[in-house]
């Protein structure tokens, strides 16, 4: 038998205030981010922000700075590039929603097809985003990630107890905050799919969280004379390896979508990493301290 | 014991071949399947979505505004008309959604609230003042998604696309889906255009005609009607004509000066349909007027003799042609160095007619098929590399039984193509990720099972015992934990768009499926060796 950790006896719950620390800057940061976001100072991207992205790609390779001159000197200013040189791709953002679509993406493949003329190309994608729509999609994500934290609130305190709820839905929400702090930090770009990812994660991070209730429950049944943070701290240590090893193998397959995946799913595939990572993280130094610190009557005392 | 087996090993069986029959049409084989195969079997499969097989997703806003605007503006020469036939002098002006008659005086306030009864006054004081009725309004903002919905409909039959999704949204938006289009920029003109035809004679006399630059570069015409605000004749406007050089493929715009009243409109046309010059072999749209177009042409042409005339298509200039003589018979030439392809554009928008109201394009995503193709690559190679990573993961910590949670992992794949297949489900880039994801919960209930055993294994029970108390009391976990992605997979589906739907829908699929293969597949293995003969030790 290959064990992880064998026979593991670590004071998790001992640890809570240090672990308080940490995930109180985490969120902090992702509560930053989120005031950033409303304010749109954030990097927001297309989908949310509104704007014009335009993928090109050329047959030849091209230097982003001459593409940058090009287009400036073609009378746009307010727009951000970024490169993928294995393939010649250029990527192109405007995030100007306020004229009429289709005039940017014209206007800079007028501007290519006059400044390049001996680099031909292809339009890889084009996204045009409206306003009024990214303003509908925001108000979607916002209440898509409300929606899905109240569920599992709902769910949980209804599985467990409204106790249990709270702690599970606060690692969660933990965990959600983290992962858009992070990105916030790192100045990536938040949209839609990190939003998506963002979700994925809520619900497989409560899956560790889950894990650990489901232990503390039984052993608190059983072992009535012994105190609910020694129970808590017991059943922690010996569900430890299957979280681990569950969150290893999400942590794989993301981790070869990261790697191998391809353009589109770069970002999701990150979150994915940071949220799993966090995400059970969350589930032994923040879901059953919380639960500890609420306080109330022994849960599943016998009557 | 041994039926309860045999029953569940059926159930696995016919579900794999399920799956299979489903999921053929998705792959190379399908093509060597017999003729009565193809018919009548599954053959559908999969549907690619629109980002990974190229295509557009197009979203308009009608401007329902506009309708109740050009509704007015007809309401007003009707009104003049009436008031004219009654012998009753009045002049009617409109600004914006008002229309003002004056003088004001019984006779007219009767006969106009007689004749119009949807006009709801508004002023009836000194000075006449009536717009359409809110009930009236609202009918025309209605009528005119709907319009827009049939015309484009209209125009993309004629285009030519396969499978294409036209649907409201909504009260005034319309959603188009084309997938496999090869030239968007084609399909989003031919769609989006207003398509209103008007003609109007160009004022070549004015003294700021002669003003006017040359050519301008494209995206500069906002500059020079703010330079000529105010200081061109208040009948007149300034248009732009479009010249592309066909060799750099360059756009620059020609300022034209125009009378602002049309002296004729594209309502009046009874078809549309391209021909080739014979001389430069350069196509154009020749187009034949009904009988009072016929009549108001010629009248126009006569009246303008050696002026030009900008024949003009939402507010773009085609071209500005001197008129020679007068022209009789109703037939007309639009010409202006098109492509073939755009010739006939113009001719099938000109046919399905113009949409009632201009619409707003709100979103555009548009991919091309070589992205796609390179997705469906990536997520291949990923999904792929993911899963032997999981495989050989499970085989070194948990021996046996990993070899055991692999073929469920197997079944966890097959099942989840085969059910997209029988649902022709749409996979999206996303929905590539969903799939790649439920690769690597799917061992996670294994996990919590095998965790489970080997707890009971330390407890001191046999290894049949440890199977079966591992399964009993890992159930719940394993099924609180599905539910819970479930519910945000859920969530996912309700709020998200097209692509995060796919993902949705492959992520949920994807959990449901994992609790049928852990709980009946990697179980039944179990208890088959068990069978056998009694363990004496398990590998795990």
């Amino acid at each position: 038998m290959i064990e992880l950790i064998k026979n593991p006896h670590i004071d998790f719950l001992g640890k809570k205030y240090i672990a308080f620390i940490v995930s109180g800057i985490l969120s902090v940061i992702g509560v930053i981010a989120i005031v950033q976001i409303a304010t749109g100072r954030a990097n927001l991207g297309i989908d949310f922000a509104g704007g014009t992205a335009i993928q090109f790609k050329f047959e030849k390779p091209v230097a982003l700075h001459n593409i940058r001159v090009a287009i400036e000197s073609g009378g746009l200013k307010d727009f951000d590039l970024q490169d993928l040189p294995s393939e010649n791709k250029i990527l192109i953002r405007v995030k100007k929603a306020d004229i009429k679509l289709g005039r940017i993406s014209e206007t800079i493949e007028n501007i290519l097809k006059e400044k390049m003329p001996d680099n031909k190309y292809v339009v890889d994608s084009t996204t045009e985003i409206g306003p009024k729509v990214g303003g509908r999609l925001r108000a979607d994500a916002a209440k898509a990630v409300g929606v899905a934290i109240l569920g599992i609130l709902i769910y949980v305190a209804f599985r467990f107890q409204f106790k249990f709820g709270v702690g599970a839905t606060i690692a969660t929400f933990h965990d959600v905050l983290a992962v858009l702090g992070l990105f916030f930090i790192m100045g990536r770009e938040i949209n839609l799919i990190l939003i998506t990812a963002l979700l994925t994660v809520a619900g497989y991070s409560l899956t560790d969280t889950v894990v650990v209730f489901d232990r503390i429950r039984e052993n608190l049944k059983t072992r009535q004379r012994e105190s609910v943070e020694a129970v808590m701290n017991m059943s922690i240590n010996e569900v430890l390896s299957r979280t681990i090893i569950t969150s290893m193998t999400v942590l794989l397959t993301s981790l070869a979508l990261f790697f191998f995946g391809g353009e589109v799913l770069h970002d999701f595939s990150l979150a994915m990493i940071m949220g799993v990572i966090i995400g059970t993280y969350s589930s032994i130094f923040v879901a059953s301290p919380v639960v500890l610190l609420w306080g109330g009557k022994r849960p599943f005392a016998k009557k | 014991m041994k039926k309860n087996i045999l029953w569940r090993l059926s159930l696995i069986g016919i579900t794999i071949v399920l799956a299979v029959i489903f999921f053929l049409p998705n792959t190379p084989g399908f093509q060597y399947m017999p003729e009565w195969w193809r018919q009548n079997m599954p053959n559908k499969g999969i549907v690619l979505g629109l980002d990974l097989q190229g295509g557009l997703h197009l979203v308009f806003e009608v401007e329902g505004d506009k309708a109740v605007e050009i509704t007015t503006e007809r309401y007003a020469s009707r009104l003049k008309e009436l008031l004219a036939k009654k012998k009753l002098t009045a002049d009617a002006t409109v600004s914006g959604l008002n229309i003002t008659v004056s003088p004001s005086n019984p006779d007219i306030k009767k006969a106009i609230e007689d004749g119009f009864p949807t006009l709801a006054p508004v002023e009836t004081g000194s000075k006449l003042v009536y717009r359409l009725s809110d009930k009236e309004a609202k009918r025309i903002k209605d009528t005119s998604a709907d319009q827009a919905l049939e015309t484009i409909r209209n125009r993309i039959d004629q285009f030519g696309v396969s499978e294409p999704t036209i649907h409201r949204q909504g009260e005034n938006e319309i959603v188009v889906q084309l997938p496999g289009v090869k030239d968007p920029k084609r399909a989003i003109d031919l769609i989006g255009k207003t398509a209103q035809l008007e003609f109007k004679i160009v004022d070549d006399e004015a003294k700021m005609a002669a003003e006017l630059p040359q050519t301008i570069s494209s995206g500069e015409e906002e500059k020079i009607l703010e330079q000529f605000a105010g200081k061109i004749p208040e009948n007149t406007e300034i248009l732009f004509e479009k010249k592309i050089n066909t060799e750099t493929g360059v756009v620059r715009k020609i300022p034209i000066m125009v009378k602002k009243q049309a002296a004729l409109t594209g309502d009046l046309l009874s078809d549309a349909k391209v021909n080739i010059d014979s001389r430069f072999s350069e196509p154009y749209v020749s187009i034949s007027f009904n009988d009072a177009g016929a009549k108001t042409f010629e009248d126009v042409t006569a009246a303008n003799v050696k002026k030009r005339m900008a024949i003009i298509l939402d507010n773009t200039v085609y071209s500005a042609p001197v008129i020679q003589e007068r022209i009789a018979g109703g037939n007309a030439q639009i010409t202006g160095s098109f492509t073939m392809e755009e010739a006939k554009d113009l001719s099938i928008v000109l046919r399905a007619g113009a949409l009632p109201a201009p619409m707003k394009m709100l979103q555009n995503v548009t991919v091309g098929p070589s992205l796609g193709r390179d997705s469906i690559e990536a997520g291949k190679m990923a999904g792929m590399i993911g899963t032997i990573a999981v495989v050989i993961f499970m085989i070194i910590y948990y021996r046996l039984s990993g070899v055991i949670a692999d073929f469920a992992l197997f079944l966890n794949i097959v099942l989840l193509l085969g059910a997209m297949a029988s649902l022709n489900a749409t996979l999206t880039m996303p929905g590539i990720a969903g799939i790649i994801l439920a690769i690597g919960m799917a061992v996670d209930s294994n996990v919590l099972m095998f965790e489970r055993m080997r707890d009971e294994l330390r407890a001191g029970k046999t290894p049949r015992a440890a199977v079966d108390s591992g399964y009993h009391k890992a159930f719940w976990t394993i099924f609180d934990s599905h539910v819970t992605t479930l519910i945000t997979a859920a969530v996912l589906f309700q709020f998200g768009t097209g692509p995060i739907k796919g993902f949705a829908v492959t992520l949920s699929l994807g959990v449901s499926i994992n609790l049928f293969t852990a709980l009946i597949g990697t179980k039944s293995v179990f208890d088959i060796i068990n069978s056998k003969r009694e363990l004496t030790k398990l590998s795990i």
